[in-house]
């Protein structure tokens, strides 16, 4: 069963990343990039509260927003990368493939967690890298915005006030 | 945005020929002299020697024109703004994060401002296995003390923040031998955020520096240019010149303007990686297949140490206290020596470097102001192993490093985390964090010992960083084992010469803007005499 579940991984991956280049050298003139759709943002939320834990209220928003605006400033090549885990990550069969039965909407975060733990260690650095690369853009995307910076008992140099 | 007084206000209002190509307008066709492809160490140095000659030149940037009345401290638009792929320009296999600039300035606009000379022993390695026979201390010593003048090089008076002021005394407890580190600024006000760009325009970089008198004489400078490639003589013996795009508005995606320059002489100043990047693109003449190849980084690992006492390491001078002990524990060509020094610990590039995630990230970024994080600079280019990396394209003609990590530096990279746990416990540390996704915080030297020497020390498990990205083009006594010569110019191409970190042929063994600077004012005074 792990076996099965880590060759469709495996495959599911590398698969969709194929296809993602022929997608590309079909339709080259097609606007390359993320384009964001509001699944995309369903699956942030989601994936952020798997990877942050529990923030305050008002972060998901900030933390949604933040994510996509870090993404919109990546080099293509990144972005079409990015876009084609999140593709894949909403498929339902892959999203299942990968330990997550409910929909990301519904997903609690200890779900989330648990699938992106698996990531974590995998054997196979594909996954690890896709954890990885989560991990940098979630965070960086929440500790960039001043509304975390409290939680970290953090402040910019107060000499600097009256300059900024 | 800062209020303090900005040079570039008063220099756009004088009449700086500064055009960002992003605006829309028609291609643009210019002629020079010399142009310049990269703003950076290499470029700006390079800038201000030929246009202060007189010569006519024009100056190409990738990146954005932002000054210090942009520069907020803010780090979430400082990376997308300032630097390559928003600060996570990634290798290969992704298992090294390459933290590089990309604006006018390029990293010297960014980055930490430690000032060291090549050590000797670097230098006397190039000569013994590289034949590089220029390379002498005593000959190089004048053009390491114009770049100390030209960039107000010297002691830094105060004293250290608690970040550096811990691993001095960590260092001091064991009999470590540490210093203090030169840097280059002028009137600095201590305030920790050079790499979001110096507000205070203290920080002597080429933004403040080499750019401003290069336009001031005449010289222009475009950017938002991405340089495609050298624009070839039919016979593949010289450049006419460059052929670049202009970049939209974001910075990314270019807009459909051309940029074309006609010029005497071509000047590669693009950085490592990127210089590499260009010829490769050019598909310029590179008979003994040596372009891009032995590319080093001074991979990084980083050790967390959690202290009693605030240590707030965002505030203060990034860098001032330094180890070269475990750069002198062995021979050069043996296991890899490691350099000591500190980074600056600001919330977003600490929150995305530590390990773990949920409620126990939360926990470390609680005490955020009670981590000290040290970090070691692996001296790599010199073991037989250690031949570095190589850069390749993508199929959108964007560059791409390979690096692999074999054993021989993961031994070293364990043998560092090991020191570093020590030197922070000698401190005084509570507990000690190696920046690994296995590791869980030690208590004690022992315990630390324990974990160390059982942590798998593998790409995407053991975090890696490099901010120092040298060679690819590497010089060479002959045309047989370099790309180009010890001035810089290219073996094939007799009017292109490589004026940045791409030259050196192995690492620096200590961070490397000051070889740059040098190596530059020499290979622009040896161009401008063969003008
Ligand atoms: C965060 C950080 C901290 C650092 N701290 C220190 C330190 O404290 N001390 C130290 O000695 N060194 C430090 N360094 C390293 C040092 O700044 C670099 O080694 C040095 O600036 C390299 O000079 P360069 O001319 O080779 O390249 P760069 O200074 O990187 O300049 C290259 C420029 O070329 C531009 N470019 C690239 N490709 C193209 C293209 N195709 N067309 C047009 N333009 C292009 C880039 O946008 C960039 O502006 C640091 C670097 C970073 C990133
Ligand atoms: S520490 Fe000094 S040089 Fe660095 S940003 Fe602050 S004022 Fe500028």
């Amino acid at each position: 069963m792990t076996l099965n579940r880590r060759q469709f991984i495996h495959t599911g991956l590398l698969g969709a990343l194929s296809l993602g280049i022929a997608a590309r050298l079909a339709a080259p003139h097609a606007a390359p990039g993320f384009a964001a759709s509001a699944a995309d943002r369903q699956l942030i939320a989601a994936l952020g509260r798997g990877m942050l834990g529990s923030l305050p209220a008002t972060a998901p928003i900030a933390l949604v927003d933040n994510t996509l605006v870090a993404i919109a400033g990546l080099p293509l090549a990144s972005q079409a990368e990015l876009r084609q885990l999140f593709d894949l990550l909403q498929q339902p069969l892959a999203r299942m493939a990968l330990g997550l039965r409910p929909p990301w909407q519904d997903a609690r975060a200890e779900q989330v967690r648990a699938m992106l733990d698996r990531w974590r260690y995998s054997r196979l650095t594909l996954l690890r890298s896709a954890y990885q690369g989560l991990h940098g853009l979630l965070y960086a995307s929440w500790y960039g915005d001043p509304a975390s910076w409290q939680a970290a008992a953090y402040q910019q140099p107060a000499i600097m006030k009256g300059y900024l | 945005m800062s209020k303090l007084p900005d040079l570039w206000q008063d220099g756009l209002a004088a009449g700086w020929k500064v055009t960002d190509a992003s605006q829309p307008g028609p291609d643009l066709k210019l002629e020079c002299d010399v142009v310049i492809v990269g703003s950076g160490a290499g470029g700006g140095m390079a800038a201000e020697q030929l246009a202060s000659a007189g010569l006519q030149v024009v100056l190409l940037e990738e990146g954005g024109l932002y000054s210090s009345r942009h520069f907020n401290l803010r780090e979430a638009e400082a990376y997308p703004q300032l630097y390559q792929e928003s600060a996570n320009r990634l290798t290969a296999d992704k298992g090294i994060t390459i933290l590089q600039g990309r604006t006018v300035g390029g990293s010297t606009t960014v980055n930490w401002t430690s000032s060291f000379r090549t050590p000797a022993d670097t230098l006397a390695w190039w000569r013994s296995h590289h034949g590089l026979e220029a390379m002498q201390d005593a000959a190089l010593q004048p053009w390491f003390e114009q770049a100390e003048a030209r960039l107000n090089i010297g002691p830094w008076q105060t004293d250290p923040n608690m970040n550096n002021a811990l691993l001095a005394q960590g260092c001091s407890k064991l009999g470590i031998r540490y210093a203090p580190i030169r840097r280059n600024v002028k009137g600095c006000w201590n305030l920790g955020y050079c790499g979001t760009g110096c507000a205070t325009n203290a920080k002597q970089s080429m933004l403040v520096t080499t750019i401003p008198v290069a336009l001031s004489r005449g010289a222009q400078l475009l950017t938002r240019v991405r340089v495609q490639q050298l624009w070839l003589s039919a016979d593949r013996t010289r450049a006419e010149g460059v052929i670049g795009l202009a970049l939209g508005p974001d910075g990314i995606r270019p807009s459909g303007r051309r940029v074309q320059v006609r010029a005497r002489q071509v000047v590669l100043s693009a950085g490592a990686i990127g210089t590499p990047a260009v010829l490769l693109r050019s598909q310029a003449p590179d008979p003994y297949r040596l372009l891009g190849k032995r590319t080093f980084l001074h991979p990084v690992v980083m050790s967390g140490g959690l202290f009693r006492q605030p240590v707030e390491g965002y505030n203060g001078a990034p860098q001032t206290i330094y180890s070269d002990h475990f750069l002198h524990t062995q021979p050069i060509d043996g296991p890899l020596g490691f350099k000591l020094e500190v980074p600056p610990v600001h919330p977003l590039i600490m929150a995305s470097t530590l390990p773990g995630n949920g409620m126990a990230h939360q926990r470390l970024m609680k005490t955020l102001p009670y981590w000290q994080v040290s970090l070691a600079l692996m001296r790599d280019g010199f073991h037989p192993q250690s031949v570095g990396g190589s850069v390749g394209l993508r199929s959108d003609g964007t560059p791409v490093l390979s690096y692999p990590l074999g054993d021989v530096e993961w031994e070293a990279a364990r043998r560092a985390l090991l020191q570093m746990a020590e030197i922070q416990f000698a401190a005084g540390a509570r507990a000690v964090l190696p920046v690994h996704e296995d590791a869980g915080m030690a208590t004690s030297w022992r315990q630390a010992q324990d974990m160390i020497r059982q942590l798998p020390m593998q790409i995407l498990r053991t975090r890696v960083v490099s901010a120092h990205v040298m060679g690819g083009a590497m010089m060479s006594a002959d045309e047989r084992h370099g790309v180009v010569d010890q001035a810089g110019r290219h073996w094939q191409l007799g009017n292109v010469t490589v004026i940045d970190g791409s030259v050196f042929p192995t690492s620096i063994g200590a961070n490397p803007q000051l070889s740059v600077y040098a190596l530059a004012l020499r290979a622009a005074d040896a161009l401008r005499r063969r003008l």
